[in-house]
């Protein structure tokens, strides 16, 4: 089987669409002639012409607003946001028009618009491109909202937000685009065609939005993560030799509830870990959802690791970032107690 | 001499107890301004965008090159759409000022700008409406009581009571759906009017809202848009003097007109009087023809007062003078087409006066029909469980969930 990196791994989903699909266009900054800054459109416009892979004026929310015209009148446009950092000029586009447009018109009208957008830090990228804004997105009801982990992962669910009839948001962790990331910067980078999830059929595949996947099954504990947490999750908990279940959340809306209460009702332990900043992020939604559906087989307090309440500083990322250290601490705490 | 900036305040022409002041208005005579060829390149018409094109003069003919030499029956259909949308707002105005609607927005005074731009469409062109643009619903057929049964949120409300009145849609009628947030339509028409080009239709998209919003950043968006892929797309500003309290000079119409930003994107633009029925429509149908065509977008800005409040929440006797209607200086749209139809088309008042009279009925006829469909307080009501549906277009498990909460609430 062929071995993809992310960025080929979206660019083929993206790719088959196009083929398969004369209603798909993609749409972002840079992404027609040059083919993405990342380089995950890349050869696109030359396969499918400047009317299907179109680059975009410097402007997110016209970016957002047209591609939602465009999904009304038949398309199914891939919009790429260059930064999620960048994403906000389109905020009010995606929360009070796409998300909303299937309810307040009675699914008379709707706009199968994707949404993708590199995030995540460790890239030297500063505040201005490095942030995880993911909870400020599945707050908003009526979009989905998923991140990869994986190429095998990126390329299926891409394919499935592609076909899905609602808006998603796809969060691509650009620290992981060249190669899983465990978290420890002074290691040499590792490539994915060392990973398993590296191997990417070249073909049409889908991997179904809304069901988590565990990673690694164990009895200690378990581990909710998703995107470069994933890594980090696995190193740390190989440091600690802790027996821990590992759970991709992969997508945040909706939610696969069930695979995350049978694990803590195994475990009885639960540990969270994100990228995004701590207070009100998508974690205390995962804390709430674990204390409400496992109370009674929790045998520890549910433990966040998160990145700090902080803007994402450029020198100071890997204090930020909440690496093996913090994690291997946060597991510790919460094998120990109870 | 040393000299500081002083920050500039708008000052409105007139408050409330002041004489109406409209001198800042600038006015071309009737037949006046020249019609370029629908193909003329943006630099070659700029003018257009600071004059006003008008068809009818003082006298109530139609005169000059933008006359769209529409037929009678055509004069007299315009008038009977804008007709019956004046009859259709006086009827919600009453039915909310009684209790029986929570909200309403009248169109009273702007009824031209939306039933000529429709009625110079074609039926396929898509039409991005505002919340003060039911004269295209009425010219495009909608029956009155799908709208009122909207404003009822009752048995039978297109928006299953997800929406305030007035917010309408209506897919099969080609007319999109009215957001409560302004000018966030404006991108999403020129981007149906991409996708019109993608696909290689040549159905036009046209968009409208008023000059206040032309402060939002999505009017910039649909310009830039608009210019840069040369969308088939009509960018409508309804300029009406008012935005709530704020009048047109705090969106920034003090020293250029609203149609004068066009021509920077390099979009074509146009000023016209839109209290002209035949201004309306002809300079519509140019713009139409021209996107259709393959030049472009048009900016048209439609001079107009608004003649009613903002909204039933609102008092415009707090911040204008009362009788700033009558002095203006375009006048009433609907009595400018009786005139020209009385002047050139053998209409005349005991007609009109009996056309009034039988939209009237028909409004009654309506009203009576869609109250049987339940109204706010008396059934047939709504399933409330619908309110859960449309969220995603299967629903999730966690609504699903969550509709039973709702439901074992109800069985308590």
């Amino acid at each position: 089987m062929p071995q993809m990196n992310m960025i080929q791994a979206l660019n083929s989903a993206m790719d088959i669409m196009l083929g398969r699909d004369p209603g798909v266009i993609v749409i972002g900054e840079d992404v027609g002639y040059f083919g993405g800054v990342f380089r995950t459109t890349d050869g696109l416009q030359r396969k499918y012409g400047e009317h299907r892979v179109i680059d975009a004026p410097i402007a997110e929310g016209g970016i957002i607003g047209s591609v939602i015209g465009m999904g009304v009148n038949g398309l199914r446009p891939v919009a790429e946001i260059q930064f999620a950092d960048y994403i906000y000029p389109g905020f009010d586009q995606i929360a009070s028009q796409l998300a909303k447009l299937r309810y307040r018109t009675a699914g008379e009208f709707c706009a199968p618009v994707t949404i993708r957008s590199p995030c995540g830090g460790g890239i030297r990228g500063g505040q201005t491109h490095s942030q995880s804004p993911e909870g400020l997105f599945t707050h908003i009801c009526g979009i989905k909202v998923v991140m990869p982990s994986n190429p095998y992962d990126a390329k299926g669910l891409l394919i499935s937000a592609i076909e899905d009839d609602d808006p998603v948001v796809f969060f691509e962790p650009k620290r992981i685009y060249n190669g899983p990331f465990d978290g420890d910067p002074d290691k040499p980078a590792v490539p994915w065609s060392t990973h398993p999830a590296g191997e990417v059929p070249e073909g049409y595949y889908s991997v179904p939005i809304g069901r988590a996947e565990v990673v690694r099954p164990g009895e200690d504990l378990t581990i909710l993560c998703y995107g470069t947490m994933v890594h980090v999750a696995q190193a740390a908990a190989r440091l600690v030799e802790a027996d821990a279940e590992i759970i991709d959340v992969r997508t945040m809306v909706p939610l696969d509830v069930a695979t995350l209460r049978q694990s803590v009702e195994k475990t009885g332990r639960c540990v969270i870990v994100h990228e995004a900043t701590r207070f009100s992020g998508y974690g205390a939604e995962l804390s709430a959802t674990i204390q409400e559906e496992c109370f009674y087989s929790l045998e520890a307090p549910i433990v966040r690791v998160c990145g700090w309440d902080t803007p994402y500083p450029h020198a100071f990322e890997w204090q930020y970032f909440p690496g093996q250290k913090r994690l291997v601490a946060a597991i510790e705490q919460v094998l120990e107690a109870g | 001499m040393s000299r500081t900036p002083k920050l500039h305040v708008p000052r409105a022409p007139a408050r409330p107890g002041e004489k109406p002041d409209f001198s800042y208005v600038h006015l071309s005579p009737a037949g006046a301004v020249e019609r370029p060829e629908v193909h003329a390149r943006v630099r070659d018409m700029s003018g257009l965008a600071d004059a006003l094109v008008r068809v009818i003069d003082d006298d109530h003919h139609a005169v000059g090159p933008w006359d769209p030499h529409l037929e009678v029956h055509d004069l007299q259909v315009g008038l009977r759409h804008m007709l019956l949308t004046r009859a259709f707002d006086e009827r919600m105005l009453r039915m909310q000022r009684q209790g029986r609607i929570s909200f309403y927005m009248q169109s009273k005074g702007e009824e031209a700008v939306s039933v000529a731009a429709a009625m110079a469409m074609a039926p396929t062109d898509m039409l991005f409406p505002s919340y003060r643009t039911q004269g295209l619903q009425i010219a495009r057929g909608r029956s009155l009581v799908d709208l009122m049964c909207q404003c009822l949120s009752n048995s039978r409300d297109m928006c299953k009571g997800r929406q305030m009145p007035v917010m309408y849609h209506w897919s099969r009628g080609n007319i999109f759906s009215v957001s409560g947030n302004l000018t966030s339509h404006y991108p999403q028409a020129v981007g149906w009017a991409m996708a019109a080009a993608i696909k290689g239709d040549d159905d036009v998209a046209a968009a409208w809202i008023g000059e206040g919003s032309t402060a939002e950043a999505d009017f910039h968006h649909a310009l830039t848009f608009g210019a840069v892929y040369q969308a088939p797309v009509i960018l409508n500003v309804i300029n009406n003097q008012w935005a709530i309290s704020t009048f047109q000079g705090f969106a920034g119409g003090e020293r250029r007109s609203f149609a004068a930003r066009g021509p920077g994107y390099g979009i074509a633009s146009i000023r016209v009087d839109g209290n002209d029925f035949l201004a309306v429509y002809a300079v519509t149908r140019w713009a139409a023809d021209r996107a259709r065509r393959g030049n472009g977008p048009t900016l048209i800005e439609h001079v107009t007062y608004r003649a009613g409040a903002h909204s039933t929440s609102d008092d415009p006797s707090r911040y204008r003078p009362k009788d700033e209607w009558e002095a203006w200086p375009l006048g009433d749209p609907v009595a400018r087409l009786k005139q020209h139809l009385i002047a050139e088309a053998g209409w005349s008042e005991a007609r009109h006066e009996a056309l009034e009279s039988e939209l009237r009925n028909h409004v009654d006829d309506c009203w009576n029909e869609a109250i049987t469909y339940g109204t706010m307080t008396e059934g047939p009501f709504l399933d409330e469980n619908e309110l859960f549906e449309d969220v995603f277009r299967d629903m999730p498990a966690h609504l699903i969930e969550q509709r039973e909460q709702m439901r074992n609430l109800q069985e308590d």
